[in-house]
């Protein structure tokens, strides 16, 4: 495999980058920037960033982690399946998320069926079996919605009538706008997703400079990766510049992948989607189309997924759109911990209240 | 009887199940165990060390290793961490079944090369066989007993403010091998695990140089040993990101899957804690064994502070967890 330069990751380089950043902020007014992918806010909390940037630079955690925003009906929905004999194949940190009366992980430990698999392709393998009905938990962002495509698109030419997957993917762009378009909302710029950037490019973006005039920053996800990109979006805040910039460009093409993009569309279309603590946003995320409808999870067993409550007291969604830090929470750290979590955000490894947790930053 | 499945009569206490004894004993006989008495007769003096440990891995086969090989080292190394010199381990097998003859005798040969590696004498043992569905392939519980060298006083509790922090070798291997293995992740295929036993490398340690603590890091990895070491000391310990021995086929995988190399899982590395003065001896003794060419200093120990284990990176401290107990590979 290819690996990361150990350069990324380079101490004094890093240090050098956040002297530059200190400089471009002065004493000015606070910036406020977000990022929206759970990576990001992984490497963020990791590296100590939160503590190293000057204190007028305050870094936001955005709606990045698709665990987080995916609705309690959903995790009702996949235990319920799991005990009613259906083999549930999932990604790990779906896991141990709570739903609104019950999680996976207990499900599993109930007798359900249960498997944690890093791919699709793992549920396509059980399925082939055909050894009873399979669903595969398709969640995440525009990264994953291609293997699912491709997934779907191979169960249908091997006719592989007992596997579907329960969607619940979410698109980053109208989660963008939908944070700007919030009365209440005070981010400066965005941290943009690398990964989803590969799929989608730079254009789906410019909304934010053309009409909201916020710029952004596709950033990758080492060390010097995102000092780089905060550096560039510092400056363009500062200079007030509306701009959309890339760099990340050793992964990113200005174009995305079309091939990937070519996949979604023939299995996927938009669709108003709920998201957890947010609400049902406009053509957010992505339904299987009619033609597929037989690998729809959701038509098959017929569920409704279009709740978006959180637990009581969870602040997850102010969290999520910026408006209030994790150690904020009155539950943070007290009923809301790592071990005995209330809100996904506090679930998921990539939940911007769990890497505030494990990393100290309260 | 290469081709040929374990069956569940080989478990019912008949000729069949005096079949499977004589394969066991085909493969890890000794005078003691030969004598096929209810219970082994052993002569110990002196302080002796007991332990225990079963285990279970998916799949029994994977690259480095297996889960014959596992059963030995794992509970020679919980001796050998606990400054003892593995004399006798017990050897109890629950096999599915429906497992082949050849992989058993794989497995068993296994055993045999590992325990002969380690020195030790299988002094007893066991066989079950449960029906298909019952078990996963095999499951192996080993006992083992040790004597405990005089003037050896190592202890979890006894780590000091002070102290080095070494780990014997390059982290996570096993973890990430095993993982690669059971989820076909082809980008870490190159993973081996460290599964070895580690007692001929850490005797010197325990009896020359006046260890404070060792730990063998297997399930919860370097994280959940180290918090281990420092809730039992009442110390708090800070490691130095920059001398962590990531290899990187692990780092890479972790990175890909959303885990962390400090709570990947090892089967033949070591951590040692002992004063800092003698930190640089201990090195050169672990570097000299084949198993801790990578052997190094990776943190101290200080008085016990905001949190019980840090890592000390390029742009200041934070605080490393302690791992919940089950690896989960996330969605991107």
């Amino acid at each position: 495999m290819v690996l990361v330069d150990r350069g990324y990751r380079d101490g004094e380089l890093a240090k050098h980058i956040i002297g530059r950043i200190r400089a471009e902020m002065g004493d000015g007014p606070p910036v406020r920037l977000m990022e929206v992918c759970g990576t990001h806010t992984v490497s963020i909390g990791r590296c100590g960033l939160r503590r190293a940037v000057p204190p007028n630079l305050f870094l936001l955690s955005g709606p990045g982690c698709p665990v987080c925003v995916t609705p309690g009906s959903y995790i009702d929905a996949a235990a319920e399946l799991a005990l009613s004999g259906v083999t549930v194949v999932t990604f790990g940190d779906m896991v141990r998320v709570p739903g609104s009366r019950t999680s996976i992980e207990d499900a599993r430990a109930a007798g359900g069926k249960v498997v944690v698999a890093s791919s699709v392709t793992a549920a396509l393998d059980i399925a082939r079996k055909k050894a009873g009905e399979v669903v595969f938990l398709a969640v995440g962002f525009e990264t994953t919605a291609p293997t699912i495509a491709a997934a779907v698109l191979a169960a249908e030419r091997e006719g592989l009538d007992n596997f579907s997957v329960l969607v619940s993917h979410k698109l980053v762009p109208p989660a963008l706008r939908a944070i700007l378009g919030d009365p209440e909302c005070a981010v400066d710029g965005f941290i943009l997703p690398g990964h989803v950037s590969t799929i989608i490019g730079t254009p789906p973006y410019r909304f934010l400079a053309d009409e909201f005039g916020v710029p952004g920053t596709i950033a990758g996800f080492e060390l010097i990766d995102v000092l780089v990109g905060l550096e560039t979006l510092v400056r363009r805040v500062r200079r007030g510049e509306r701009e959309i910039d890339n760099e990340y460009t050793r992964a990113v093409r200005p174009e995305g992948n079309p091939r990937a993009r070519e996949a979604v569309g023939r299995v996927f279309e938009p669709a108003d989607t709920a998201w957890r603590g947010i609400g049902v946003l406009p053509m957010s995320g992505l339904a299987l189309s009619d033609k597929h409808a037989a690998f729809d999870a959701a038509r098959k067993y017929s569920f409704d997924l279009s709740d978006y409550e959180l637990p009581s007291g969870c602040m997850c969604g102010n969290v999520m759109r910026g408006l209030m830090r994790p150690a904020e929470c009155p539950l943070f750290g007290k009923a809301c911990t790592p071990q005995s979590p209330v809100g996904a955000c506090m679930v998921s490894v990539e939940g911007a209240c769990a890497v505030s947790h494990k990393y100290g930053e309260f | 009887m290469g081709g040929r499945l374990v069956e569940l009569a080989h478990g019912g206490g008949g000729t069949m199940t005096a079949e499977l004894i004589e394969l066991v004993r085909e493969y890890v006989g000794n005078p003691l165990l030969d004598r096929l008495e209810d219970a082994a007769c052993i002569k110990l003096s002196g302080r002796v060390a007991f332990t225990t440990d079963s285990f279970v891995v998916s799949p029994l086969e994977f690259p480095g290793g297996d889960i014959g090989r596992l059963a030995v080292a794992g509970t020679v190394n919980d001796l050998a961490v606990a400054g003892a010199v593995p004399e006798f381990l017990s050897l109890s097998l629950v096999i599915e079944e429906g497992m082949t003859f050849n992989q058993l005798r794989r497995l068993l040969d296994s055993v045999k090369a590992t325990a002969a590696e380690a020195g030790v004498v299988i002094a007893c043992g066991d066989t079950k066989v449960v029906e298909c569905g019952k078990a996963d392939g095999i499951f192996i519980t080993t006992s083992g007993v040790g004597r405990i060298p005089d003037g050896v006083t190592v202890s979890v509790h006894g780590a000091q403010p002070g102290d080095a922090v070494i780990l014997s070798g390059e982290m996570g291997l096993h973890g990430v091998a095993v993982m690669a293995a059971r989820e076909g992740l082809g980008f870490a295929r190159s993973a081996v695990s460290d599964v070895a036993p580690l007692n001929r490398m850490l005797a010197p340690l325990a009896a020359k140089l006046g260890v404070h603590v060792m730990r063998d890091p297997t399930r919860g990895g370097c994280a959940a040993a180290l918090h281990e070491i420092a809730a039992a000391s009442g110390v708090s310990i800070i490691l130095d990101e920059g001398a962590l021995p990531i290899p990187g086929v692990v780092g890479g995988a972790c990175s890909l899957l959303g885990t962390d190399p400090l709570e990947m899982p090892n089967e033949g590395k070591a951590l040692v804690v002992l004063p800092e003065s003698r930190s640089a001896e201990a090195v050169a003794i672990l570097r000299s064994h084949q198993y801790g060419r990578e052997a190094r200093v990776i943190g101290s120990v200080t008085g016990k502070g905001r949190v019980p284990v840090a890592l000390s990176t390029a742009l200041g401290q934070r605080p490393v967890d302690a791992p919940r107990g089950e690896l989960l590979p996330r969605i991107c």
